[in-house]
């Protein structure tokens, strides 16, 4: 076991620096080579259950798994301190993972597909910035705006309940474009032209100052990363807690078989309110921290395609499973991005990308595991 | 087994009257009157259609009877939602199979178990420690529960249900409904799939388990005419919806309305 603790850590340590590479680097051919390293690698680590082995041995210390993550992170902010582009990618990609989490929640628990992701992240988004302009204090803008988000939810679950399966998803596509065409003819809102929003304002913490230490100096951009990733950390960890209880139990029930589970006293009704409630609240506050982030949102920020982002993020890491989305997540983000080269095309190799992993993995990156309460007792 | 007094209605435990389902214009349930005595194994037989498993539908709250009532332990239960029959303690297994094959054996039998966890957030989410006195109680009943079925299927309590076979499935099912100790076990077609070595053996457990708990009443829909007759001390014949015979099997076996109705009207030349 503790071997296996130690190659893992040697694992988050080599994927900190191939992350840096992958984010940082301009050229093509490194680019292509990082990334058919990392097929490679995770071609290897399947065909010998490596990976499940070194994951179970991680899953019983949690604690460490955390510290792992955070200080490959931390790697990588420091590997990329002056780059402020490519920290506001990784920053983006985190915020996108909380957005990812709350969608897992409702989607791969629940059951319920919910193709607005983008205008509960929307919402979000916009609650910040009209409580912000306001001069309302920014952590409680942030939190604002997933309640926002959560509550313009119970709107939309009215219709959600009525319904089942294709429909349901209709519904919520529906409303994401709703949202954004109202966004649009909205002048309150700013209209087309959007809505401009300042730098995060932690109780005197400015975020848009780069930092100075000593006499090195980083990027305002970590001042982000290190919000988005306490963000996505406490996303990942309550969405965990989620599953392995009762409550995800009973969300499991509701997804897999409606009849049997009314029968046996689970209230579906509760159960979906509940997992929509937590998923749009995830949703609203990473998209207030996310505008704050940009600085500027605007109303094509949050149409029916960013929703479509969110969901094949979601698809694509393995439905029901919170650590298959960070991969997703930097695939589906960081990669079009790097692609800009060769401009159009770009979409064109990207999706083919997209549709090789799911042709080889067709149940996503890292498929769920089967439920196990309590991991870090069962040693 | 016979029962030693005379059953009176207050042994009733569940009494239905006037029970009338309508599906457009098929009358699938017709005016039909039924009661079970608290204690027994009553089977409910008739031909495919004959308005058995509506039944069970209608008891549990998932179809609403157009007319007629339901008691249930003295309380009036008619129109009442799944989850509040759950709750008055009528328990149901499915025709077709309906575990959740890809969670654990754990996990289905543990959905049983619902009314009695605790579904709160903050408790699920915060309370980690009380939760986990309440999942080891939880593996603790199941591993039993299972084990005086299949003391094999014990151990597999933390496989999925998808990699069981059926006889294993159905016990499982079976557990499910046990695990929150219903008084009324609603059993629909159990043996469906099976062989009979296998339909053998789960009956050897069901028995098992009544023995064990006195307190359980069970109603089970068959068509293998030597399990009703094995297993049920009173039958009740549908047809169309109508209750055609009721009895012990040996007489509604030799009944004449019955044999028509699973074998036809005799030719009268």
């Amino acid at each position: 076991m503790r071997s296996h603790i130690a190659v893992a850590a040697a694992a988050f340590a080599v994927g900190g620096v191939w992350l840096w590479a992958f984010l940082s680097t301009d050229s093509v051919w490194l680019f292509a080579s990082l990334i058919v390293v990392a097929v490679l690698a995770f071609a290897f680590f399947q065909r010998f259950d490596a990976a499940g082995r070194y994951r179970r041995a991680l899953a019983t210390r949690p604690r460490r798994a955390a510290l792992f993550a955070v200080l490959a992170v931390a790697g990588v902010a420091g590997g990329l301190r002056d780059q402020a582009y490519p920290l506001l990618m990784l920053c983006t990609v985190l915020l996108f993972v909380v957005a990812c989490i709350g969608l897992n929640i409702q989607t791969g628990y629940c059951g319920i597909v919910n193709f607005a992701g983008a205008a509960f992240f929307g919402t979000g988004a916009y609650t910040a910035a009209v409580l912000s302009a306001h001069g309302v204090p920014h952590l409680f803008a942030i939190v604002a705006g997933g309640i926002v988000a959560a509550l313009v939810g119970s709107l939309l679950i009215l219709p959600v309940l009525r319904t089942r399966g294709y429909y349901a998803a209709l519904v919520t596509i529906a409303f994401g474009i709703l949202f954004s065409t109202f966004l649009e003819v909205n002048s309150a809102l700013g209209g087309p032209q959007g809505l401009k929003l300042p730098g995060i304002d932690l109780f005197g913490w400015r975020f848009n100052r780069d930092i100075q230490l000593g006499g090195a100096s980083a990027s305002f951009y970590v001042n982000y990363l290190v919000l988005s990733l306490a963000l996505a950390l406490a996303a990942f960890v309550f969405a965990r807690r989620v599953e392995r209880s009762w409550l995800g139990l009973a969300f499991d029930a509701v997804r897999l078989d409606e009849t049997a589970a009314a029968t046996f006293g689970i209230g579906i009704a509760r159960a979906k309110i509940i997992a929509f409630t937590l998923g749009n609240l995830l949703c609203g506050i990473s998209g207030a921290t996310y505008a704050m982030m940009q600085g500027f949102i605007a109303p094509n920020n949050f149409t029916f395609g960013e929703s479509l982002i969110l969901v094949s993020i979601v698809i694509l890491g393995g439905i029901g499973n919170p650590l298959g989305i960070v991969p997703a997540a930097l695939v589906i983000i960081v990669v079009p991005q790097k692609l800009q080269f060769i401009q159009e095309y770009r979409f064109l190799l990207y999706g083919c990308l997209v549709i090789l992993i799911l042709l080889f993995r067709p149940e996503g990156l890292l498929p769920r595991p089967l439920r196990n309460y309590f991991p870090e007792s069962s040693a | 087994m016979t029962l030693a007094e005379p059953v009176t209605v207050a042994d009733w435990l569940l009494t239905c009257r006037g029970l009338t389902m309508r599906f457009g214009g098929v009358l699938a349930l017709d005016s039909l009157d039924l009661h079970v005595v608290q204690g027994e194994i009553l089977g409910l037989i008739g031909p495919n259609g004959s308005g058995k498993t509506t039944f069970f539908n209608v008891l549990t709250g998932l179809y609403r009877p157009h007319a007629g009532r339901v008691e249930f332990a003295g309380r009036d239960i008619t129109g009442h939602s799944p989850q509040q029959v759950c709750r008055a303690g009528i328990a149901r297994t499915f025709q077709r199979s309906r575990l959740c094959l890809p969670l654990t054996v754990l996990d289905n039998v543990l959905i049983g178990n619902h009314p009695r966890l605790d579904n709160g957030v903050g408790f699920n989410v915060f309370r980690r420690r009380a939760l986990r006195h309440q999942f080891d109680e939880g593996v603790e009943t199941s591993r039993c529960l299972l084990a005086t079925f299949n003391p094999d299927l014990a151990a597999r309590l933390f496989d999925a249900a998808a990699t069981l076979d059926m006889i294993d499935r159905r016990r499982v099912e079976i557990c499910r409904a046990l695990v929150n100790a219903p008084t009324l076990l609603l059993l629909d077609e159990p043996s469906a799939g099976m062989t009979h070595g296998e339909t053998r053996e789960l009956m050897d457990d069901i028995l098992q388990i009544r023995a064990s708990s006195s307190a359980l009443t069970i109603v089970i829909i068959e068509h293998e005419m030597n399990v009703i007759e094995r297993m049920t001390q009173r039958c009740v014949v549908l047809n169309y919806g109508e209750k055609i015979a009721e009895g012990p099997f040996r007489a509604i076996a030799s009944d004449a309305a019955v044999q028509e109705a699973y074998l036809g009207q005799a030719m009268t030349t």
